[in-house]
């Protein structure tokens, strides 16, 4: 028998390592948080590693979850394990198939990072919603509350649901175990092949469909027989839970590892037990341990397998002595009786408890992944011990609405002294996290401490904030929730020490390391009044680093993590410090190994900088900052924001109670303006001298933060000093002003709009009409600028020649500061729409990048114009928006007929000059669509006076006599994947909706998977080999409908094109599709000339633009772009989904580009010839 | 009558005096056949560049890195790959690849300034099969704070530490921008070099007028390049204990003979062959072969040097006259 090993995973990692060697087939569907589940898988199969039979499991990604299912279910049928990794709305769309592989008592497991099914807002974190949604599909559902459990019960299940024919649903909770790195006892591969069955294997396999053995499954049945066919398999549920439980023991004889079906610890003779399941009964435990320790009477029951549920063997761990049990559900069933697990164990105890019941309660905790604590569980015991304790209730939030919530003292801890607990506040791209991660590895895989890692982020992309919790201990980490009394913190950005509160954490004591370029006789009075009274009143020891000097001087760029994981060694003692460095550079050597020497050099170098730039600073006995800790909006803002997405950005959410929350998850729009993230280190300056006013950097702009106005000279008066303008220059406004302006506190500092600026300057030709400059220097002046500039009143729409870009930057863009990426390819189309529709848009918008920087809380982008209107938006799933977006369109149609119908019928009183006025209108351009609106006014001025039924429904309707602009929206894994057959659906509708295709060319929002606009020789995730297939043609398929307007644009390459497209599209009256090029992260590559790449695809013809007009009968098909001119190697070597392929695998990456300049040559040829054809057929005489 | 074209060139015994330089053109199996075939007597392959290792290690590490561990639902955004192939190995899968497919010597080559870490693949080279191995420094001394001598010091302290990796035979591959050249180039010898290759030609920087960015550029050389290696071979031959390989300029028998009489162990060619194809080895050769049959030389070993500044009946045309007469006829009137 191999020997164990201690490893240092997450849960997931945890959880494929199993799946990996029990399983021929894998079909997946990235869903977070399970989606790096089948990444691994996928890796380790793309590098050989073979499963217990001796082959390379095939690891397949589908077009949805329900496909997944399907395949699972078809691979299972016809012989091969399979399994599959989902979670949340990706469980959901399996559901049909779990009825029907459970029907078919087929064995297999399904590995669920368990997270919130969206309901009134999606959430990506953890709770048990998804799993309980699945509990009548007759599956087994096997829980594990730690990283260990998840190896561990993963094992299990494949040897419980061989033997008993049960599938098994293997959950854990999602991020919180899912993304715990944690130290395990690593299963080898002959433990696990002890426990699979090759007999149990060979007769899976033997019951698969067979033409040498033919059999029928999958029949239709009638009322004679169907009930009783449901009912045969009752035999193998009676079995199932014995079954598992003598895999559990034979587990335990050869792990030492003993798990049962409701493990119970605690005091024998406890009066108050809490039943829980997944990470949250590890909680309950180590605070169970802390207060039996203290001689309560207190105890615990996790569930392991949770159906079939056994309810003798539930009551049997049971101590006799229990008075109250409390049953916690990470879940919600509004109108239930109870959560699922309480009404479990209610039946349970009535079914099988011999003498007078205990009392049970049941409450809701944790859901999306709300913190759960030890304190809070010493509230549910305090609570149970009342003898009028609620017997519903929630705990970890405040209710002051239904007052179901419990008080807990938050101050109560049960961490113990020996454990080193540490935070550090990171910025997403200086590899704070990454940094950590390999801590927690070299703690946990060179010493004989446990070590655990837990990683926090925010919802932007760009400029996010990461919160790390480590802890190293003597003893296995039970506890899974977030560090609140930290012994260390350390801040690695020192911005953020003007606006966090990250010493709330630390305990008496504390060590506080700050990264600032201010050395240690400076740095303490450019602390914020509140930390300064902190760390004097925790006596918090300081130290200072300057992190960014090192990694400057060692070429690391702003990679500070490897000074400050040094650092922290230095200082947490968890290692003596020359064995810490020596730790730290193996680390280093085996994750940038491979990278190269030049890595490693530079890596080294920043290690052996670190210590000498460390200082302790001198503390002073007394405050002395002149500046308070910024926090929240400031100024005059609507309460709502100021007081309930003003302090969720300010990271006090937690502290909302239910009453500050809308019901149904409503809220307003324009939210972003009040953010101010300041994120960038340089912003764009404009030269007036030298600027050609051609809009292209507002045009390009992802964030809105740098826009342009033309305003007649009066509107100067009160301009502050330093407010650039200069002449306008054309015909249109003559004699006007003009600004460019920076918003300096909402530019990410992409660099964009310099990279599209074409003006240079004669005497120095690297600067242009824009520059970027480092925003301090900046800073004051430009806030003044911006205000200024917002406050000069917009040019009159009607007036405006939009169809140019110059024309199209005067219109006010209502979206703006959004949370993208900096440089984000996307943005800018969304932009550009809302300046020409968007105070008349409806956006149904699919789940991905665009859902979440459009809806991701606290804020969101879409604006309101002067007239308070502006995009309304909503997301429902990611696999319906076109579905759902056309059924915006359904209702305002059919509100503008019962409109138009009042209309008629009140001609009489209205007047037949309005009311024809209304409804002859046609609304193609603004002066008709703002001559509606002052019409609908005049209508509903005259309603008012008016005292009818009729009246006051034409008054409620009327608002849709305006035109409204329909847009369903969404990236290339909804459109071409797992929305196709909706989009298709719509397509043939023919229905008046306008539909964005934000193609990045792959799934970007969950991590690069490929997807099927994903092109030849592109490396994704789950195309690691470069994906051998071309791109799917999603404009062709529109276009063979006939009357889809359909257009491919890039406002890269041709700006000009693109408006033209999207004016079109908006503008017929059918359905119409653009798909837009948007440069990604995912491409590898510098986003800042994510633009000029635009150009160069464009130019090579890999991404040809057109246009296709079903109101062109002759030739509807035109050709935007020119013929394929340079070879599209040099476009793809740019990048490195391309060039990572010909570092790995130069031979296949030689064929595959050599395929792909190929794909271009026979579309362009193809796309000519279409060019030139005509599509009319004319009326010719059907011949009888 | 025939004549014996053999000559030695770091100690390889070479079949005629025709080298192939370090070139695209080199790193493709099917040309170095083609360039065998046509009578090329070694080969030397296209440069490793230390620049390129440094910035392909960084660059695919900002890739990797790049919007990393910033969002919870991505981060990552590429799949480790399962191996991966940096220039340097696929470098050196070339050299043993190449040393199975033709006979004829072949030469690695790497470019770099400093004793970094690509040093040792000097000797990862030797490992993949190499016969020689061409040390191409490559220094633009843009840095105003540096002296000469610190320059200088630095490329022999360079030769030093890849000689000491080596056992085959190493030629250093250096510009003609010293104050003494002559006296760099017997530092050099000194320091380890068994061979010069007399010069190399650096990417220049070119001016875009439609963009107005700066494009780096490489042009074919042209013969009239020739004359600054010329007269730096015939002055170096006979004083310095090193090979001599002339490079830049060599479009035809003619020049190659030039080369040749100067002192040059061997000729190296690369842009007469994108400008006229293999073949015009052959012609080279056979040009080369009638010119000495109508000379009566027997061997190239005989003409060797023979014009060169010690044994030219004119040693100071190399020093100064050659000069005064170019100038002269370049402006059709004397100075």
């Amino acid at each position: 028998m191999a020997e164990r090993r201690f490893v240092t995973i997450d849960g997931n990692e945890a959880t494929s390592s199993i799946a990996h060697l029990c399983n021929e087939v894998m079909a997946i569907y990235p869903i977070t948080p399970s989606s790096n589940m089948g990444e691994l898988t996928d890796a380790w199969a793309a590098a050989g590693k073979k499963n217990l039979f001796g082959t390379i499991p095939h690891v397949v990604e589908m077009q949805s979850e329900a496909g997944a299912a399907g395949a699972v279910h078809g691979s299972l049928q016809a012989g091969a394990l399979t399994c599959t990794f989902t979670a949340s709305q990706g469980l959901l769309l399996m559901i049909p198939n779990m009825f029907k592989i459970a029907g078919e008592l087929t064995s297999t497991v399904f590995h669920v990072s368990a997270r919130t099914v969206a309901t009134h807002a999606l959430s990506i974190f953890g709770d048990h919603g998804d799993v309980m949604a699945c509990r009548s599909t007759g599956w087994a559902f096997l829980a594990a509350a730690s990283v260990q459990e998840a190896q561990d019960m993963a094992l299990v299940a494949y040897a419980s649901t061989l033997e008993s024919r049960v599938p098994f649903v293997h959950f854990f909770d999602g991020f919180r175990t899912s993304h715990e790195e944690n130290k395990i006892e690593q299963l080898s591969e002959d433990d696990v092949r002890s426990m699979i069955d090759m007999d149990l294997v060979q007769a899976h396999r033997d019951r698969a469909l067979n033409p040498d053995r033919p059999k029928l499954r999958g029949t239709a049945q009638n009322p004679d027989v169907f009930f009783q066919a449901r009912e045969a398999c009752n035999p193998f549920y009676d079995k199932a839970p014995g079954i598992v439980q003598g895999v559990m023991d034979k587990f335990a004889k050869l792990t030492g590892r003993r798990y049962h079906l409701f493990d119970y610890t605690g005091a024998p003779d406890a009066d108050r037990v809490i039943v829980a399941m997944c990470s949250g009964a590890g909680i309950v435990e180590e605070t169970v341990d802390y207060l039996t320790g203290k001689g309560e009477k207190v105890g615990l029951v996790t569930v392991r397998l949770y159906r079939p549920f056994d309810g003798k063997a539930f009551v049997a761990a049971l101590p006799k002595s229990v008075k109250t049990i409390a049953v916690l559900d990470r879940t919600k069933e509004p109108g239930a009786l109870g959560e699922p697990l309480y009404q479990d164990v209610v039946a349970a105890l009535v079914e099988n408890w011999s003498d007078s019941l205990p009392r049970v309660i049941g409450g809701r905790y944790g859901l999306s992944s709300k913190e759960f604590t030890p304190a809070m569980v010493k509230g549910v015991f305090d609570e149970a011990a009342k003898p009028d304790a609620k017997k519903h209730f929630t705990v970890g939030i405040n209710d002051d609405v239904t007052n179901l919530s419990l008080d807990y003292d938050p101050s109560f801890s049960t961490e113990a002294d020996d454990v080193t607990r540490a935070v550090f506040f990171g910025l997403g791209s200086d590899g704070t996290v990454g940094a950590n991660k390999n801590s927690v590895k070299i703690v946990g895989e060179n010493t004989p401490l446990y070590a655990q890692g837990y990683f926090v982020y925010d919802s932007k992309k760009a400029g996010s904030v990461t919160v790390s919790h480590l802890r190293f201990s003597p003893r296995p980490i039970k506890g899974s929730y977030l560090v609140h009394k930290a012994n260390f913190v350390a801040c690695h950005q020192s911005v953020f020490i003007e606006k966090l509160d990250m010493l709330s954490t630390a305990e008496e004591g504390a060590t506080f390391l700050l990264n600032s370029p201010y050395g240690p006789d400076e740095v303490w009075d450019k602390i914020p009044l509140e930390t300064q009274q902190q760390i004097l009143d925790k006596k918090i020891r300081l130290f200072v680093v300057d992190a960014y000097r090192v990694a400057r001087e060692a070429e690391m760029g702003f990679r500070i993590n490897t000074v400050m994981q040094t650092c922290f060694f230095k200082l947490a003692n968890v290692l003596p410090e020359a064995e810490a460095i020596a730790r730290i550079k193996d680390a280093i050597t085996k994750t940038y190994g491979k990278r190269g020497e030049t890595i490693l050099k530079r890596n080294f170098a920043a290690v052996d900088g670190a210590i000498a730039a460390l200082h302790e600073v001198k503390v002073p006995g007394q405050v002395t900052s002149k500046f308070r800790r910024l926090s929240g909006f400031q100024g005059d803002v609507d309460p709502f924001v100021k007081n309930v997405l003003g302090e969720i950005a300010a990271g006090n959410g937690d502290e909302l109670p239910v009453s500050a929350m809308p019901v149904d998850g409503t809220f307003p729009t324009a939210t972003t303006q009040y953010e101010k993230r300041s994120v960038a280190l340089d912003i764009p300056i404009w030269d007036k001298e030298i600027c050609i006013q051609c809009g292209l950097c507002s045009l390009g702009c992802p964030h809105a933060a740098i826009r342009m106005k033309a305003y007649p000279p009066g509107a100067l008066a009160g301009a502050p000093e330093g407010f650039l303008s200069t002449d306008w220059k054309g015909k249109e406004y003559e004699g006007w002003k003009m600004s460019i302006q920076v918003a300096p506190d909402d530019c990410t500092g992409c660099g964009l709009c310099v990279d599209v600026c074409p003006a240079k300057n004669r005497e120095i030709a690297k600067r242009k009409a824009i520059n970027m400059e480092p925003k301090l220097d900046h800073l004051e002046r430009e806030r003044a600028n911006y205000d200024f500039f917002l406050s000069i009143p917009d040019v009159d729409r009607t007036q405006v020649k939009a169809d140019s870009i110059k024309g199209s930057q005067l219109l006010l863009p209502l979206f703006e500061y959004s949370g993208a990426c900096a440089g984000c390819g996307e943005t800018p189309y969304l932009k550009l729409i809302t300046q020409f529709f968007g105070d008349r848009m409806l956006c149904s918008n699919a789940t991905g990048c665009s859902s979440i920087y459009g809806g991701n809380l606290p804020c969101t982008p879409y604006a309101k114009n002067a007239d308070g209107r502006g995009p309304s938006w909503s997301n429902s799933l990611f696999e319906d928006c076109a579905e759902f977006g056309f059924g915006f369109r359904l209702a305002i149609d059919q509100q503008i007929e019962y409109a138009a119908s009042l209309l008629k019928k009140l001609s009489g009183q209205l007047g037949d000059n309005l009311v024809n006025a209304l409804l002859s209108n046609k609304q193609e351009t603004e002066e008709e669509i703002a001559a509606q609106r002052k019409a609908v006014a005049e209508l509903k001025a005259k309603l008012a006076g008016i005292d009818s039924r009729e009246a006051k429904d034409l008054l409620a309707s009327s608002d849709f006599l305006a035109r409204r602009s329909v847009w369903i929206l969404g990236g290339d894994g909804w459109a071409y994947d797992i929305g196709y057959g909706g989009l298709d659906h719509v397509f043939a509708s023919g229905r008046d909706v306008n539909i964005l295709v934000l193609d990045t060319e792959v799934y970007s929002n969950t991590g690069g998977q490929a997807s099927k606009a994903t092109p030849r020789g592109g490396v994704a995730k789950f195309a690691a080999g470069g994906k051998p297939s071309g791109k799917k043609d999603l404009g062709m398929m529109a276009m063979s409908y006939g009357n889809v307007y359909v257009a491919q644009i890039s406002l890269g390459a041709n700006p000009n094109q693109a408006i033209k497209a999207i004016r079109a599209a908006e503008a017929y009256r059918g359905t119409s599709l653009i798909i837009a090029y948007a440069h990604c992260i995912a491409h590898g590559i510098n986003m800042t000339t994510g633009m000029s790449l635009q150009k160069e695809a464009v130019a090579c013809g890999y991404w040809p633009l057109y246009r296709f007009d079903p109101n062109d009968k002759s030739k509807p098909f035109q050709l935007d772009s020119k013929p394929p001119k340079g070879a599209f190697k040099d476009f793809a070597m740019q990048q490195a989904r391309f060039a990572m392929l010909a570092r790995s695998k130069p031979e296949d990456s030689e064929r595959l580009l050599r395929l792909g300049q190929q794909d271009i040559n026979d579309r362009w040829n193809y796309y000519e010839q279409l060019a030139a054809t005509t599509r009319d057929g004319g009326e010719k005489e059907v011949q009888a | 009558m025939s004549v014996d074209l053999r000559t030695k060139y770091l100690g390889l015994e070479l079949k005629n005096p025709l080298v192939v330089a370090a070139c695209p053109l080199t790193q493709s199996i099917d040309n170095l056949k083609q360039l065998e075939d046509a009578g090329a007597a070694a080969a030397v392959m296209p440069s490793l560049f230390e620049e390129q290792i440094t910035h392909e290690e960084v660059a695919h590490s900002q890739a990797q890195d790049f919007g990393t561990e910033s969002f919870a639902e991505a981060l990552s955004y590429f799949p480790e790959p399962a191996e991966y192939r940096a220039t340097p190995d696929i470098y050196l899968d070339a050299i043993a690849e190449a040393k199975k497919a033709v006979s004829m010597p072949i030469i690695g080559s790497l470019n770099g300034v400093s004793r970094g870490g690509w040093v040792e693949y000097a000797k990862r080279i030797q490992d993949a099969g190499a016969d020689a191995l061409e040390l191409n420094i490559y220094l633009i001394a843009a840095d105003m704070s540096v002296s000469g001598a610190e320059i200088e010091e630095k490329y022999l302290e360079l030769v030093r530490a890849v000689k000491e990796s080596l056992s085959i035979p190493l030629a250093v591959k250096v510009g003609p921008y010293f104050s003494s050249p002559g006296h760099m180039a017997k530092r050099i010898a000194e320091a380890g070099a068994d061979g010069l290759v007399i010069f190399n030609r650096f990417l220049q920087p070119d001016i875009d007028l439609d963009d107005l960015e700066i494009s780096p550029k490489l042009v074919l050389s042209s013969s009239n390049e020739l004359l600054l290696p010329l007269r730096w071979i015939a002055i170096l031959h006979g004083r310095v204990d090193a090979s001599l390989a002339l490079t830049s300029g060599i479009h035809g028998a003619k020049s190659l003979l030039k080369a040749l009489l100067a002192g040059a162990d061997v000729g190296m060619i690369a842009s007469v062959l994108y400008q006229k194809g293999f073949d015009k080895i052959g012609t080279i050769l056979a040009g080369m072969t009638e010119w000495m049959e109508e000379k009566e030389y027997e061997s190239v070993e005989q003409l060797k040097g023979s014009m060169s500044q010690e044994n030219c009946p004119d040693p100071a045309a190399f020093e100064r006259g050659n000069y005064m007469k170019a100038l002269t006829s370049f402006t059709g009137e004397a100075i």
